[in-house]
């Protein structure tokens, strides 16, 4: 089953909802609080909630979307449900190990290996 | 003019004045690294100056300009095949960048924002401030040179 949000687009299977980034550089400032509050509301609608944001279409990020995504893995740790990340380009997975923020997010090479660890 | 430019290296330096909002704030960006790309800067380094880019861009408006539409903010550039320096000026009281906390400590990992000025400088090759605190001078070297 799948349906388009504005900038996500979400499919669910298999108990794990993931989500893919409708637009390639949606991850700048100007969309940034948009996509929190979409993902918010898909959050805070889940108890226990398995989410996978893959980010295979995302060609570009701002350090704001490392605080969304902060933001975001607290509120469904706080729900007793997880959050991982796949399919992160080299150069994209670069920005997050210059943070540091590699070591807080669960980060997976490809989707398939996310959802086999929920 | 200060010590990340040099006019007989760098060329004059070309000017725009941006408005304090985060739209007209990625003007610089397609006409910086169209001029980047054509001088054969490596993907990578295109991919970081356009993040170091945009970073400094958005700390003028939300930091330095608090986002008061009445204030501008000046972008100087100059592109050649050796490197790029960039200027980036607002119209706030200016900032002590070492009073930044260093996000990847343990007590400020996991703060929602304050990365910029990391990021500012891990893919800069070299940063400095003006006196006031004002005006982030960020310079690039072209690793991808022809040896």
């Amino acid at each position: 089953m799948s349906q388009t949000a504005s900038r996500l687009k979400l499919t669910r299977s298999d108990g794990v909802c993931q989500v893919e980034f409708a637009d390639r550089k949606i991850l700048d400032e100007l969309c940034i609080a948009e996509l929190q509050d979409e993902l918010v509301r898909l959050v805070d609608g889940e108890a226990g909630v398995r989410l996978l944001l893959n980010f295979s279409n995302v060609d570009h990020l701002s350090s704001a979307a490392l605080g969304m995504l902060l933001t975001i893995n607290r509120r469904v740790q706080s729900g007793q449900g997880k959050l991982k990340l796949s399919d992160i380009k080299p150069q994209i997975l670069e920005v997050f190990k210059i943070t540091r923020l590699n070591k807080i997010l669960d980060i997976h090479p490809d989707a398939a290996t996310a959802r086999a660890t929920f | 003019m200060h010590e990340l430019y040099d006019e007989k290296l760098d060329g004059p330096l070309r000017e725009l004045e941006v408005k304090t909002d985060l739209v007209d704030a990625k003007t610089p960006e397609s006409v910086i690294l169209a001029d980047v790309e054509r001088c054969g800067f490596s993907e990578d380094a295109v991919f970081g100056i356009k993040l170091a880019l945009e970073e400094a861009m958005t700390n003028a408006v939300r930091h330095g300009n608090r986002y008061d539409v009445h204030k501008k903010i000046k972008v100087r550039y100059a592109v050649t095949p050796k490197r790029v320096v960039i200027m980036i000026a607002d119209e706030g009281p200016g900032f002590l960048p070492e009073h930044v906390p260093d996000c990847t400590q343990p007590e400020f990992l996991e703060r929602p924002n304050g990365r910029g000025l990391m990021l500012i400088r891990a893919y800069m090759t070299h940063v400095s401030y003006n006196d006031a605190g004002n005006e982030v001078r960020m310079m690039k070297e072209n690793d991808n040179l022809p040896t």
